[in-house]
């Protein structure tokens, strides 16, 4: 068992006739990924040929999920669409079969939109949101896996080690650690560095206590807002899995939005050494460099009697 | 992205939110003009930079650094007085808590009519991160700096979160008000006021609306005094008209020049350049150059697609700041080819005849190709396997910290 996407989770892509779309399809089916179809307005009846064969194209999602009894969604869709892209799935996902996973990789969604797109979602319990301005979710597996999003698979190997982040590249790096202590990944997810997004830390944790295959998890935060803190927190009261962390941004000057829109330092808070206090109170073992993520998290595997 | 008070002020206006009368100027016979076609007894000639704390802020002299005047925003009693104050306020430099220690060259005021005041308010709009919405904080603690309030005095703020579906309602606005003291005409004010600003900052795809402050007059009318907005840049696409309002000159060049290429980029004080893929492995690679004691001289995020001109921009971005004395390239690849950063370092080194030592950490798809690449060049390159070890290389190519 992995978290939210199993290795043979039904896949479908919004905005999989565009560039971004139909490339990164045909990464997904290459990975292994049991990609179903993919919608794209206007487009309904056509098909996309990749590696694995040919894709049937939807106008709607709604049309798509009763087609294919989809199980998830990714959304390659622009900025401008994208927002309403995720009311239509949670939408579909919510009547057709009362449940599903949308994982928005689009960078550049107007804060707003993804007020509304949230609050939505929200009031649809049984539809989870990853992202946006995300790298995706992938559960590796035995051979392929199920790769929701834009991470090179081929780093991936499936194990015991839960990784969630909010950053893209940081996460292929904390994959490359475990790898290098000789670790696989039960699932990774990048929750996005958008100050408003779906699924956060928390939730993360939590699905990570509960699955049976993760036996360790490394938890990537960056600075901007006070979700690590929360975690933190929470994870003092409920994780007992070992659990190492590192923040990235520690020589990042307040005010300046670092790339990511959610990745500033307001009013003196949010800096990573607030996160790493918090991370440390709460016994996460911190690495202050990436490149120590793999000792840390052996120590830890050997301080838990996993190693 | 952030505008103007004037500009704030216009706005305000268009939407239906009470201001003062103001007129917006660049030197001071303009300011003259402004004070008679005003015919205010008493007017404020207020400095006109992006950053707060203006009234408590110094204007310095651009090149001597003398002290010109105490105070960005006057208040004047006559048109010698406005005459004396645009005077001290164009052209100099204006200090202030915010502005970081340089200051900011004020180009603009605006010279606002005078009213008389018998409260002060703070009243702010933003999106609250936590809870997934807007967020309305009022306090009657007006015209002081708010992270102070919500230090020492928290129980003098008050908030209202806005849920989406069902925008800002009445009961929301009048308990708001009557948090404040308000009752009678005033709270009818404040009322109509807050439903204007609402929609305003919806319409507007506002990042953050600040009115400090908000004041209340003898005649129980709410005034915006202030007008503090920014924008969220992910809306521009929908909303034109940005552009006429943006103030190049309030923003840093190389940034704005980066960005329009698909870079993000933000200067910082040290001297070891980086480029690198991916917004928080840049922030990491900083990070990791400082935990080895040296000192990063930018941010800068590639981009999840750059090809080999995108590097090649990047690397000029790096070096035009003159305190660049060594690079570290940090890419992890994913999408992005190893082999074709590879080959963008190659010609960027080639073309801008690169003379300070370079470190280059390859990982990810193609690493072995890119590796090979790089070795087969005969250029000056120094590689590394992973992050730790091309911090501790760059570090110690430029012979040490900074």
């Amino acid at each position: 068992m992995a978290i939210w996407i199993q290795e043979d989770a039904k896949v479908l892509v919004q905005g999989i006739t565009g560039k971004q779309g139909m490339f990164h399809a045909g990464k997904m089916v290459e990975y292994g990924t049991n990609l179903v179809g993919g919608v794209t307005p206007g487009k309904g009846g056509q098909t996309v040929e990749l590696e694995g064969g040919n894709y049937p194209v939807f106008n709607s999602m709604v049309g798509a999920i009763t087609e294919t009894d989809a199980d998830a969604t990714v959304i390659y869709v622009p900025p401008p669409f994208a927002g309403e892209a995720i009311i239509e799935a949670a939408n579909a996902f919510h009547t057709v079969k009362g449940e599903g996973v949308i994982v928005c990789i689009t960078e550049g969604i107007p804060t707003l939109d993804m007020v509304k797109a949230t609050a939505y979602v929200a009031n649809r319990p049984g539809v989870r949101l990853i992202g946006p301005n995300c790298p995706g979710i992938i559960t590796p597996g035995e051979n392929g896996g199920a790769k929701l999003g834009i991470m090179p698979g081929h780093i991936h190997a499936k194990g015991r080690i839960g990784i969630v982040s909010k950053s893209g590249t940081l996460t292929y790096e904390a994959v490359a650690q475990t790898m290098s202590i000789d670790e696989g990944q039960s699932t990774c997810i990048g929750i996005g560095g958008d100050p408003v997004n779906g699924t956060g830390f928390i939730e993360c944790l939590s699905a990570f206590q509960n699955d049976p295959q993760t036996e360790a998890i490394v938890m990537i935060g960056e600075i901007g807002g006070n979700a690590e803190q929360e975690a933190a927190e929470w994870a003092t009261a409920n994780c007992t899995k070992p659990i190492v962390g590192f923040v990235a941004g520690a020589t990042a000057p307040p005010g300046k939005r670092m790339g990511h829109a959610g990745a500033i330092i307001s009013g003196g808070k949010g800096t990573a050494e607030e996160k790493f206090a918090a991370f440390e109170a709460a016994g996460i073992a911190c690495a202050r460099d990436p490149s120590e993520l793999g000792q840390v998290l052996l120590a830890s595997l050997k301080a838990a009697g996993l190693r | 992205m952030n505008i103007h008070e004037y500009q704030g002020k216009a706005l305000f206006k268009a939407n239906g939110v009470s201001v003062l009368e103001g007129i917006h100027c660049t030197d001071v016979a303009g300011a003259l003009a402004a004070y008679d076609s005003l015919g205010s007894k008493v007017v404020a000639v207020k400095s006109q930079i992006h950053a707060g704390g203006r009234g408590k802020g110094n204007l310095y002299h651009p090149e001597t650094r003398e002290l010109v005047m105490e105070g960005g925003v006057k208040i004047a009693f006559s048109r010698e007085e406005v005459e004396e104050y645009s005077s001290n306020i164009l052209g100099n430099m204006l200090v202030t808590i915010q502005s970081g220690e340089e200051g900011k060259l004020v180009n603009n005021i605006y010279i606002e009519s005078g009213c008389d005041i018998a409260h002060e308010y703070y009243l702010a709009l933003l999106v609250d991160r936590e809870n997934k919405s807007v967020l309305i904080m009022a306090s009657t603690e007006g015209g002081m700096d708010i992270e102070h309030v919500a230090e020492h005095t928290p129980e003098k703020i008050h908030k209202i979160n806005i849920d989406p579906n069902s925008g800002l309602l009445g009961f929301q606005k009048r308990d708001l008000g009557m948090a404040l003291g308000l009752s009678g005409a005033s709270l009818k004010s404040f009322f109509k006021m807050l439903g204007k600003l609402y929609d305003l900052f919806i319409s507007n795809d506002c990042a953050m609306v600040e009115v400090n402050p908000l004041v209340r007059t003898n005649a129980d009318e709410i005034i915006a005094l202030d007008a503090k907005v920014g924008f969220d840049e992910n809306a521009e696409f929908r909303h034109r008209d940005w552009d006429d309002l943006r103030d190049l000159s309030e923003e840093e060049d190389v940034e704005t020049r980066a960005k329009e290429t698909g870079l993000s980029y933000v200067k910082l004080d040290g001297n070891i350049g980086c480029l690198v893929n991916g917004a928080g492995l840049a922030m990491a690679t900083m990070d990791v150059i400082k935990l080895y004691g040296g000192e990063p001289a930018n941010f800068l995020d590639v981009g999840g697609g750059a090809d080999e001109e995108q590097v090649k921009t990047a690397f000029s971005i790096i070096l035009e700041d003159p305190n660049v004395k060594g690079i570290l390239v940090n890419i992890f690849g994913g999408i992005m080819r190893c082999d074709i950063i590879a080959r963008g370092v190659i010609a960027a080194t080639k073309a801008l005849s690169l003379d300070v030592p370079l470190v280059v950490r390859l990982a990810g798809t193609n690493v072995d190709e890119g590796k090979a690449i790089l070795a087969e060049s005969g250029l000056n390159i120094h590689p590394a396997d992973d992050l730790a070890e091309g911090a501790q290389k760059i570090v110690a190519l430029i012979g040490g910290g900074a």
